[in-house]
């Protein structure tokens, strides 16, 4: 059993825990993830590992409640504990050698791990530019703490509720074009963010990592559920991911292959806010 | 006198088109009356034939025997002693291939159930015994074994006999490996498993689930941690896909996925979260207990009809026997010498078909089968909305790319000698982790072994 130290609503839509789990934290390197079941009925669900505190052994995970499991997971209080956690997996982000001025871009929730990114760069002594973007004011998450690890923020929402109004991608495209030069592109969000940053930093020919989320069971190559297309070669993202080249991966099959179980996912929201009302 | 009679006392089990459609027990079991029938067919050859051909080598008419004389405490103990898992082999060992195959009375008629009456004495046990094992006084050495798989539980249940504090650590949330996420309740059910499981702990065994080796801990951790020796038995994990057009299409999977969310997952119970595949037509490709274990889970997940699409011929097919006829009966369809060369889907990029090439049998390969080849122009469509690949698996990288000092060969099989030790000193490895995809059987002999090895270098170092 993983004991919850501390729980912290972030937004409406977005919680943060923090996990008793010293053996993960103890080998956890940002851009890795976990995997989560929170009882004996429960799926086992892939999250990135949001940061990792050693001396105290505890990890915290940041997640948007988007189905039953993340709700079951959301109903959870400090002092709970959830069935297994498991973790640290796939590869840590490996920053390009010789890269010097890095942009980190997170949109919505994940800018939780955008964050941990920004972090370990702005220790590791990168310049780090952070882009944020949100679909408006009310969702707005880790404002204060990307400040305190980057050189400049630039805060986004769609509606203009906050920050400038835009997309990332719009952001993005603008500073490169005002003469601020980037060697490296971390973009973390939905994919279809990831997507669009990869085709603006195409043009500028910025080398781009991105954090793929696709369906997983085991997180340790058994299933091959996790199967992306990268460079025109099947790629599993829980053993060799979860950070590819985004010039490479096949954005289109990644949103297609998510969508396999929505109409399971839909009915299974639908009980779970059954049981609540 | 033996019984002679020349056919096996026929065992009960579910009627096929009743067990099609749910996930209880597909074979019964003796009762006491069966097995002392078929018991009494053993004609307790002096020289043991049919042990030969048992890789954990189970003193087997000793065991009949036993049984003969009512004595089915003492028949369970005589197999316990080579074999930690009696029950499980009981129902999932190919006897066809190996112990039955050397049986005298198989010359004429059919071999004694020697499977059968293995699992009898196993559940007769598991019914009537209370007292769990008794933890044997420790000789303070630490083993760590990686993997609570066949191999890895065998291994830690030997060495925790002779004293080992043993402590086993298991990637997934449940001790088992493929006993619990691959072959499936209605083969194998997972109480039993469990059980198993249990008896271990009550021998001293430490289990400690979620703890992926090679990323939160080293192997050379272990070692730094106090281990004296470390037993590597992490399965063949990685599955294989045909690398066809059409497989990153929606409902096509690997036989490895579709049976974790449904035996490890439990997604065919109600009240379980993870999801399944809904199928009405399934294409199953392989010949393997992996694509009848699939194919017969679709056809009790509610598919109305359940291919298997195999390259070679039914003489070829690598399956156990009674898993072949099983499926069979269940109304599994058959389609051999028939590959699948592309997958199409419909507009929202689901599949719809299978486009399937027929084949014929060429010359013996390096496996010794009879070669599939290709017959050009015999290109037809098969409506199915799933396809689920059981074509094999490779090893698992985790360890080795995580070790200084391992050695694997080509295929990614980690390298061993005949003490069953690796290319790094004190460490050990079994199971499908060395001889890629094999049995049940074969990773527990390998267990053995390799706790045989693992005991006779610490006490000599």
């Amino acid at each position: 059993m993983f004991r919850i130290i501390e729980k912290k609503i972030l937004n409406p839509n977005v919680t943060q825990m923090v996990f008793d789990a010293p053996y993960i934290a103890r080998k956890a390197r940002a851009g890795q993830f976990v995997i989560f079941r929170v009882d004996e009925e429960g799926e086992r669900v892939p999250l990135t590992i949001a940061d990792a505190d050693p001396q105290n052994g505890t990890i915290t995970l940041i997640f948007q409640i988007v189905g039953k499991s993340t709700m079951k997971l959301n109903a959870l209080n400090t002092g709970d504990s959830i069935a297994d956690l498991v973790g640290p997996l796939g590869q840590a982000t490996e920053i390009p050698e010789g890269a010097k001025n890095i942009c980190v871009i997170g949109g919505g929730v994940g800018c939780a791990i955008a964050y941990p990114q920004a972090k370990s760069l702005h220790k590791a002594g990168y310049s780090v530019d952070v882009i944020s973007g949100f679909r408006s004011r009310d969702i707005v998450i880790l404002e204060d703490e990307f400040r305190a690890v980057c050189d400049e923020l630039i805060l986004c929402t769609d509606d203009g509720s906050y920050g400038v109004k835009g997309f990332v991608t719009n952001a993005l495209d603008e500073r490169i074009q005002n003469g601020h030069k980037y060697d490296c592109v971390i973009a973390i969000g939905p994919v279809p963010m990831m997507k669009f940053v990869c085709e603006v930093t195409k043009k500028y020919q910025i080398k781009t990592i991105v954090s793929l989320n696709p369906i997983m069971v085991d997180g340790t190559g058994m299933c091959g559920g996790c199967r992306v297309t990268v460079g025109g070669k099947t790629r599993y993202a829980c053993v060799e991911g979860p950070d590819f080249d985004g010039h490479e991966v096949d954005f289109d099959e990644l949103m297609h292959r998510n969508g396999t179980y929505r109409e399971r996912e839909a009915e299974c929201r639908m009980m779970a806010q059954a049981d609540k009302a | 006198m033996p019984n002679m009679s020349r056919t096996k006392v026929p065992i009960p089990e579910q009627e096929p088109k009743v067990r099609a459609r749910n996930f209880g027990e597909v074979t019964l079991g003796y009762t006491q009356e069966m097995a002392l029938e078929e018991a009494s067919r053993c004609l307790n050859c002096k020289n043991m034939p049919c042990v030969s051909g048992c890789p954990v080598g189970v003193q087997i008419p000793v065991f009949i025997k036993k049984i003969t004389e009512n004595d089915f405490e003492g028949a369970y103990e005589v197999i316990h002693a080579t074999s930690s898992l009696p029950a499980v082999c009981g129902r999932v060992c190919p006897q066809e291939r190996q112990c039955e195959s050397k049986c005298v009375r198989g010359i004429k008629g059919e071999p004694v159930g020697i499977g059968r009456l293995e699992r009898f004495a196993a559940d007769t046990h598991m019914k009537h015994t209370e007292a769990p094992p008794q933890k044997p006084v420790s000789n303070g050495h630490k083993v760590a074994v990686v993997g609570a798989g066949p191999s890895g539980l065998t291994c830690a249940g030997d060495l925790a006999r002779l004293g080992y504090e043993v402590t086993v650590f298991e990637a997934l949330h449940k001790a088992g490996g493929v006993l619990m996420y691959g072959i499936p309740e209605f083969r194998l059910p997972k109480d039993i498993v469990q059980k198993e499981v249990e008896n271990l702990k009550t021998l001293g065994v430490s289990i400690m689930t979620n703890m992926v080796i090679g990323k939160v801990l080293s192997i050379d951790e272990l070692i730094a941690d106090g281990f004296e020796a470390v037993f590597v038995g992490s399965g063949a994990g990685l599955p294989r896909f045909m690398g066809i057009e059409g497989e990153s299409l929606i409902g096509c999977c690997s036989a490895n996925e579709y049976l974790t969310r449904i035996n490890l997952m439990k997604g065919y119970k109600e009240g379980y979260d993870t999801p399944v595949l809904r199928s009405k037509a399934v294409a199953v490709v392989g010949g393997g207990n992996v694509a009848m274990d699939a194919a017969r889970s679709a056809l009790r997940m509610g598919a109305d009809h359940v291919y298997i699409v195999y390259r070679r011929s039914m003489d070829e097919m690598p399956a156990r026997r009674e898993e072949v006829c099983h499926a069979m009966e269940e109304g599994v369809e058959f389609l051999n010498l028939n590959n699948p060369v592309k997958l199409l889907g419909d507009e929202n990029g689901r599949v719809r078909a299978a486009v399937i090439q027929k084949m014929k049998l060429g010359e013996p390969d390096a496996s010794g089968r009879r070669s599939p080849v290709p017959i050009e122009g015999s290109e037809y469509e098969l409506a199915v909305d799933t396809v689920i690949m059981a074509i094999g698996t490779s090893p698992n990288p985790l360890i080795r790319t995580t070790t200084e000092g391992l050695d694997a060969d080509k295929r990614g099989c980690l390298v061993v000698d005949e003490t069953m030790q690796t290319t790094k000193e004190g460490v050990y490895a079994g199971g499908d982790a060395v001889t890629g995809a094999a049995t049940v059987i074969l990773a527990m002999g390998a267990g053995k072994a390799a706790a045989a090895s693992i005991d006779k270098y610490i006490r000599e170092k």
